[in-house]
């Protein structure tokens, strides 16, 4: 990247904008952001727009609709380096909930017009579509994480990412356990690290923004909810909060009747 | 991801944990692996054993564990040579000046090549296995007298991925030592082996009593060699490998080169098979 | 039984209340037992007020209860999830910081000397095991050197075991037998609410001159011989470690060994939990000015797939192995590392494994 400035581009597709606020959160580092790299197109921030080709461009949001389809087709044209971020960019989000019901019918109840309204069936992460290089993780993401991925694709090195489980984190933050202590139901054993265990934190179970960890054993896990006197309906909700159309939860009441 | 810690406050003291090395040169091997000459920046001499390693540091990248492949005898250039397989190991080829690698080492232990004097030797290599081994290799064809019958048996998966391509050709030419290259697949302009590395033993005939073998490649390569050595009649106190694991520390304090009962970095790299015969080829451990 | 050569003190309760302060003023950051969020943890104690009174944990299989008993014994409880490793071997460190210039910075260690009150005899070898592993090898780890080398250890012998104990397998305890500077056993009988102080070196000893102390009487002493005694009786886990090194190598590859694919969740729990767990990751990360890059050692866990990591694919790809491979090292490969098991029968990993795996049982189902 010697002499030259790279240009970053950040898009939204369906999501709450929480994301890319954490970039703008980054409030000590924002100038030197903003130095070592170009903002060339962050319409959350600025209407100024620079055209591509981009150097890096991060994406929130999910694709719920046939316009999202061909936007991020050819986002993915436009930017080397594609970065999605959040839970909605990296499994649908919250908003995938709707992916087992029938969306027809949501349109009936919300919209006047239902007819004018273009949705795909499915809210899904943005791999779906294009090739992704990189998936940061988090409802929102980690504002600091964010920061690692930026100053680690300066470096031209692989992010300190870890894609282990919650409780590695949560451990070396000194919290107690709150399934093993307290009987809470926590995802945390089948959730990646990177919040820096906040739920646990304050006495309460892991909800699994952050989306599966790299060898997550939801059957077991799921036993263990039951056991603790969880019925399976809740267990399924459990795992279907803000990453539960992720490949690795998604099946969860079939690991559990199976 | 790392927190805050109270050591961020804590005073800060100079010491040097790394040597400073200048690239000097960089040799393009083979599409994807360099050799690169270092010289060390505070001009003090570096010595290593031939089979021993090196954690390379790329600033603000990271650090890998990488063997010496170069002259033992050469105190003020020293040799690595590289596959480019990820990150680190792309940016130490392309360290350029005045930038600097950072050094810690040499680790590790190193080819017998003591208690081999006098005996018989049969380097077998694989891939970018031939690395770690070019220093014994040269150790021996220096002190040639010391040993008995010479052999090398060298494969690769094609022409172009054979390392040190002129001093192969120089090893075939000499009459001290018994050399045979093979690839997994040739091109129109290759005439020699083909097939993998274990089809070499058909040329040879090993003295099993008085033979020692150094092994190093994939670790599947290496299991199937060990098999044509034993069926050679060599047994395992005489057949050394050299392991590969993760490796953070190199000083066996972060645990993660684990084989068994072994630290790859404190007790090895180079093992004899008798010492790891109940833990090698088997799945995962 | 207790040495005829030895000389054991008496402290009342009241009177133990000064023991924190007479090694605040000693110069010791004094870390001892609090309870938070439901379990007993280390916590730099400023006053004898935030230690426990008359807490328990039951134990079980992936399940710790404090109990609330109607006495006011400080040491009522067995062990928390965190062991003194947490105190002695930080859970993320700054190993360097090194500039563009390749010139290299190391944090200062902040010369505080600490105090742990209420480490267990387990957790006392378990200290000892981690000095063979990160002071005795060919380097060693200067940042738990720091602070071990001048660490005061207060031991309390346990009087009533966890369910999930098992030391006296382990040699370990119940009572401790070397690695403290001053042992205590806490005496509630009769009303009376005594402890018995022994010490082991010249710091304890030291120490114990500046308590109001008595000698013990003989009736007392009488009582800790019958609690050693009963402490013994009360473990009822047992790991029978003769051969048990052997075992486990000549069954690396038990059939059983898959069953633990259904139930472990990788998570790592009993790695971080375990006072012996060494493991480490280094990573190197830089700033976004690239003008100077850190290097950090952080607890690592052998379940992580980054563990065993090298290009081409983590040797450890299924969850049976990494299992297997912790398994055999704390039970097997150890004893050929250091001399000693990886494993002081702590209870910690069953405990606090989510799912309620037990090493114990895990060891003997893959022992043919």
């Amino acid at each position: 990247m010697v002499g030259k400035i790279p240009k970053i581009a950040v898009y939204k597709f369906a999501s709450c904008d929480g994301c890319q606020l954490s970039i703008v959160d980054l409030e000590d580092e924002l100038l030197e952001i903003n130095q070592k790299f170009e903002i060339a197109y962050f319409m959350e921030v600025t209407r100024a727009a620079k055209r591509g080709p981009y150097d890096v461009g991060l994406v929130e949001g999910s694709i719920s609709t046939p316009h999202a389809i061909e936007l991020i087709k050819s986002i993915r044209k436009d930017c080397k380096t594609l970065v999605a971020i959040g839970a909605c960019a990296t499994a649908g989000g919250i908003q995938a909930l709707r992916n087992w019901a029938n969306v027809e019918e949501f349109s009936k109840y919300v919209y006047a017009k239902p007819e004018y309204i273009q949705t795909l069936e499915k809210s899904s992460p943005i791999s779906e579509y294009v090739q992704v290089d990189f998936e940061l993780r988090g409802c929102p993401v980690n504002k600091y994480q964010l920061l690692e991925v930026l100053s680690a694709f300066l470096a031209g090195r692989k992010p300190n990412i870890p894609t282990y489980s919650l409780c590695i984190e949560c451990k070396r933050k000194g919290n107690v356990c709150v399934t093993v202590a307290k009987s809470v139901p926590c995802l945390g054993p089948v959730v990646q690290a990177g919040c820096g265990a906040l739920c646990p934190a304050y006495s309460r179970g892991c909800y699994g923004c952050f989306g599966p960890m790299e060898s997550p054993n939801v059957k077991s896990l799921a036993s263990k909810f039951i056991e603790l006197g969880m019925d399976k309906k809740d267990v399924i909700l459990n795992f279907r909060g803000f990453t539960g159309w992720s490949k690795e939860f998604r099946e969860v009441d079939v690991l559990i009747e199976g | 991801m790392k927190e805050k810690s109270t050591l961020e406050t804590a005073q800060e003291v100079e010491v040097e944990v790394m040597r400073k090395f200048s690239v000097e040169e960089v040799f393009k091997e083979t599409p994807d692996t360099y050799t690169l000459l270092l010289k060390p920046l505070d001009k003090k001499d570096y010595s290593f054993v031939p089979g021993q390693f090196n954690m390379l540091y790329a600033f603000g990248v990271g650090e890998v564990p990488i063997s010496l492949s170069g002259d033992p005898d050469e105190k003020y250039l020293i040799a690595h040579t590289i596959r480019v397989v990820g990150a680190v190991t792309n940016a130490l080829v392309n360290a350029r000046k005045p930038k600097f690698i950072g050094l810690r080492g040499p680790f590790g232990n190193g080819w017998p090549l003591e208690k081999t004097k006098g005996k018989d030797v049969i380097i077998v290599a694989g891939g970018i296995g031939l690395a770690p081994l070019r220093p014994a290799i040269y150790y021996i064809l220096k002190h040639r007298k010391e040993y008995g019958r010479f052999f090398f048996l060298y494969g690769a998966r094609t022409p172009n991925d054979l390392l040190y391509k002129k001093e192969l050709k120089e090893w075939k030419s000499r009459f001290d030592m018994d050399a045979f290259i093979t690839v997994d697949a040739g091109d129109e302009k290759w005439t020699g082996n083909i097939g993998v590395v274990t089809t070499l033993f058909k040329h040879i005939k090993l003295d099993p009593n008085n033979t020692y073998a150094f092994v190093c490649g994939p670790e599947i390569m290496m299991k199937f060699t060990v098999l044509e050595l034993r069926n050679q009649g060599l047994t395992d106190d005489k057949i050394y490998i050299s392991m590969e694991r993760n490796m953070k520390c190199g000083m066996g304090l972060c645990g993660r080169c684990q084989f068994g009962p072994y630290f790859v970095c404190k007790n090895g790299p180079i093992f004899s098979m008798d010492q790891i015969n109940r833990f090698f080829g088997r799945r995962e451990v | 039984m207790l040495s005829q050569q030895k000389l054991y003190f008496a402290l009342d309760a009241e009177a133990f209340g000064n023991f924190i302060d007479v090694l605040k003023d000693l110069g010791y950051t004094v870390y001892g037992p609090a309870e938070k969020d439901g379990a007993i943890v280390f916590e730099i104690l400023d006053s004898i007020k935030q230690m426990p009174r008359g807490l328990y944990d039951e134990q079980s299989p992936g399940r710790y209860r404090l109990t609330k008993k109607d006495n006011q014994r400080y040491f009522g409880y067995v062990v928390g999830p965190q062991s003194p490793k947490y105190v002695l071997y930080s859970p993320q460190h700054l190993l360097f910081k090194v500039r563009k210039d390749g010139r290299t910075f190391i944090p200062q260690p902040d010369g505080k000397k600490i105090a742990i009150i209420g480490l267990r005899p387990c957790d006392l070898k378990a200290i000892e095991i981690l000095d063979n592993v990160l002071l005795k090898g060919p380097y060693k780890s200067n940042a738990y050197e720091a602070i071990r080398k001048d660490a005061l250890f207060i031991a309390v012998n346990c009087v009533e075991p966890g369910n999930n104990c098992f030391c006296t397998s382990m040699n370990t305890g119940p009572f401790a037998q070397s690695g403290y500077d001053i042992s205590i056993t806490e005496l509630l009988m009769n009303g009376s609410h005594v402890f018995i102080l022994e010490t082991m070196t010249n710091k304890g000893t030291e120490i114990v001159s500046r308590l109001k102390c008595r000698n013990a009487t003989e009736e007392e002493l009488n009582v800790v011989s019958k609690l050693m005694e009963d402490a013994k009786n009360k473990i009822r886990k047992k790991l029978d470690v003769e051969n048990l090194k052997d075992d486990l190598y000549r069954n690396i590859e038990h059939p059983n060994w898959n069953e633990i694919n259904n139930k472990c969740l990788a998570c790592g729990n009993c790695t971080l939990v375990c006072p012996t767990c060494f493991c480490s990751s280094v990573f190197d990360s830089s700033s976004l000015s690239m003008d100077v890059a850190e290097r950090w050692r952080v607890w690592d866990s052998c379940f992580s797939i980054d563990y065993s990591y090298i290009h081409g694919g983590s040797i450890r790809q299924s969850i049976m192995s990494r299992y297997r491979h912790w398994l055999m090292h704390k039970l097997a490969t150890w004893v050929d590392q250091f001399g000693t098991f990886g494993c002081v029968g702590c209870g910690r990993c069953i405990t606090w494994c989510p799912v309620g795996i037990d090493i114990v049982e895990e060891a003997s189902k893959v022992r043919d």
